[in-house]
């Protein structure tokens, strides 16, 4: 009976099976041989392509011998912490709260022009950030129209012409994020607090931030999470240079896979990115189950 | 009082927010303009012969049907099998009472954090071994598993927004789950597949890392791929032809995107399930 009850129970999840499979093969399966070959010698090529030999630890330890990989770690926290966490999150807020009193065509105006530059594909958004950084682009010109001095971006300061770019690119999300939220805080709060005489930015403070810090939170994790996977824009832009200037943990972990072979080496990497990725993962489960009634 | 204080604010915003609105489209100007330039560099400017020499030139199988028909079928392919296994997958999940529906949920979830940039090279050696490189069709399956926990977690909210009461009164009637799922369920859930099925064709339209990768010969390569062959042999660019290929590969999704904010009046939809 209890078998005749698991067995129904089995046969009523079958319908999943496609959805594991796909998972287990594409995500679950990459993720189980990093670790694995992250404790080779794998190369791209040469005999260490066939026959990897099982290094241990070596390449961890190379890693922190390794100067390029501390720089690449301090410059994704940088990456993260100047695009994601000041620039998209902050300026997502800004722009929610200065739509709620400005006219509504001029938000959903301005709302439209910042939409645009993340739903474009990456890889236009990464070139149109490139032509505007680069040495005769639009920034210059602007500069210049105004009398100063031109700076050559892309090289004389890579990470921040990438952290601008990916503000640019990414403030969409966390503005939708933030007018959903704003759009949530009931009006009789705002009203009674400013009837007690608070002015517009203590009514922001005290009242507005605490009531949607659940979704700062959240807003804060994913955009996080983004941000530390971008590739595509840091590649075309600086391609993470000069002299490594801008190369975060994916934009290394490709260059030592791919450039320079040393899938082991590179995959040691990667393995410290998913790290990275699965702390905030488990922390973001976290948060949700703490805002769940 | 309040309301003359009310306008004030209310100019001051629209000052403010027009600037960071100009700021945000001064790339883009570039675009436009450059695509209207037989001679444009990297400057935005006025064009001084504006034609649409550029858009001739990138109209040809080559450089621009071939590509953009690969990005079609794998945007295409990849919406199809993201929304058929996560069809499948949420309905147990949604339908049936389980201890296994929470961890799995959470595992699903916890899927989503994982930064895809980060399995490239593992996924570059599956595909190595399993003699996958160069097929359209593998990389569709790859991408398919990248959208699934998102796709799985979207599907399942709108099939639990479905009665189960419409459903039972179906098998009242003597119909199967399967023909339960298939004339009542799916039905109702029509515009909310529509916005998953979007939002994973835009993803995958716009996906440049994932078939930079995987996809090596010229024949096989999407737009977001192939657009780099208007950087020439000596370093010479096309900057008119890129902006005009630009534009060409981008308006698809950008007309996918204003479809489903227009229709779901939501444009969080496309953000994906912030709250979980």
């Amino acid at each position: 009976m209890a078998a005749n009850h698991r067995g129904r129970q089995v046969l009523r999840y079958l319908p999943v099976l496609p959805a594991v499979v796909l998972l287990a093969v594409f995500l679950a399966g990459p993720v189980l041989w990093a670790f694995h070959a992250s404790l080779t010698n794998a190369g791209l090529t040469g005999k260490h392509a066939r026959n990897p030999e099982w290094v241990g630890l070596e390449n961890y330890q190379r890693l922190l011998q390794d100067p390029a990989f501390p720089l690449s770690l301090a410059l994704t926290v940088l990456f993260v912490a100047g695009s994601a966490i000041l620039g998209q999150n902050v300026l997502g807020l800004a722009l929610a709260v200065l739509m709620r009193r400005a006219r509504p065509m001029v938000s959903a105006t301005v709302g439209t022009a910042v939409v645009a530059a993340w739903v474009l594909p990456e890889i236009v958004a990464a070139f149109a950030a490139y032509a505007f950084f680069s040495r005769d682009g639009t920034l210059n010109q602007l500069l210049g129209a105004f009398g100063l001095a031109e700076t050559d971006w892309l090289y004389a300061v890579p990470m921040v012409a990438v952290i601008l770019a990916n503000t640019w690119r990414g403030t969409a999300f966390s503005m939708l994020v933030y007018r959903a939220a704003l759009n949530g805080v009931p009006a009789e709060l705002t009203e009674a607090a400013q009837m007690d005489g608070a002015g517009a930015w203590q009514r922001l403070v005290f009242i507005t931030l605490p009531v949607i810090r659940g979704s700062i939170a959240t807003n804060l994790m994913l955009v996080t999470l983004q941000t530390l996977a971008v590739f595509t824009l840091i590649w075309v832009m600086t391609a993470g240079g000069p002299a490594n200037g801008s190369t975060t943990l994916p934009v290394l972990a490709y260059q030592e896979a791919f450039k320079f072979g040393d899938i082991g080496y590179g995959t040691a990497v990667a393995v410290v990115l998913i790290l990275i990725g699965a702390v905030f993962g488990l922390a973001y489960l976290r948060l949700l189950r703490e805002q769940k009634p | 009082m309040t309301g003359r204080h009310g306008r004030t604010r209310s100019v001051w915003a629209d000052v403010v927010l027009l600037l960071i609105g100009a700021c945000f489209l001064l790339p883009l100007l570039w675009l436009v303009l450059g695509s209207l330039d037989p001679a444009a560099g990297h400057g935005t400017k006025l064009p001084q012969q504006p034609g649409l020499d550029n858009f001739a030139a990138v109209f040809t199988p080559e450089l621009l049907f071939r590509p953009l028909w690969n990005s079609l079928l794998l945007s295409a392919g990849t919406g199809i099998v993201t929304l058929v296994a996560a069809v499948l997958a949420a309905y147990p999940l949604s339908r049936y009472r389980s201890r296994f529906n929470t961890p799995f949920m959470s595992a699903i979830l916890f899927g989503t954090c994982l930064p895809v940039t980060a399995i490239m090279v593992p996924v570059y050696g599956l595909f190595v071994q399993l003699r996958l490189l160069d097929s359209i069709f593998a990389t569709v399956l790859f991408l398919a598993a990248t959208s699934l926990p998102m796709a799985i977690w979207m599907t399942r909210n709108f099939m639990d927004a479905v009665p189960l009461a419409l459903e039972e009164a179906a098998w009242v009637d003597g119909a199967s789950r399967l023909s339960g799922l298939r004339s009542i369920v799916l039905p109702l859930m029509g515009p909310g597949l529509g916005v998953v099925f979007i939002f994973v064709f835009i993803q995958a339209w716009g996906n440049f890392f994932v078939p930079f990768v995987l996809l090596l010969s010229e024949a096989s390569q999407p737009a977001a791929v192939s657009i780099f062959s208007f950087f020439g042999q000596h370093g010479a660019v096309a900057y008119g032809q890129l902006a005009a290929f630009s534009i060409l590969y981008s308006v698809p999704v950008l007309a996918l995107y204003v479809i489903v904010a227009r229709g779901s009046g939501n444009a969080l939809a496309l953000a994906g399930a912030v709250r979980g």
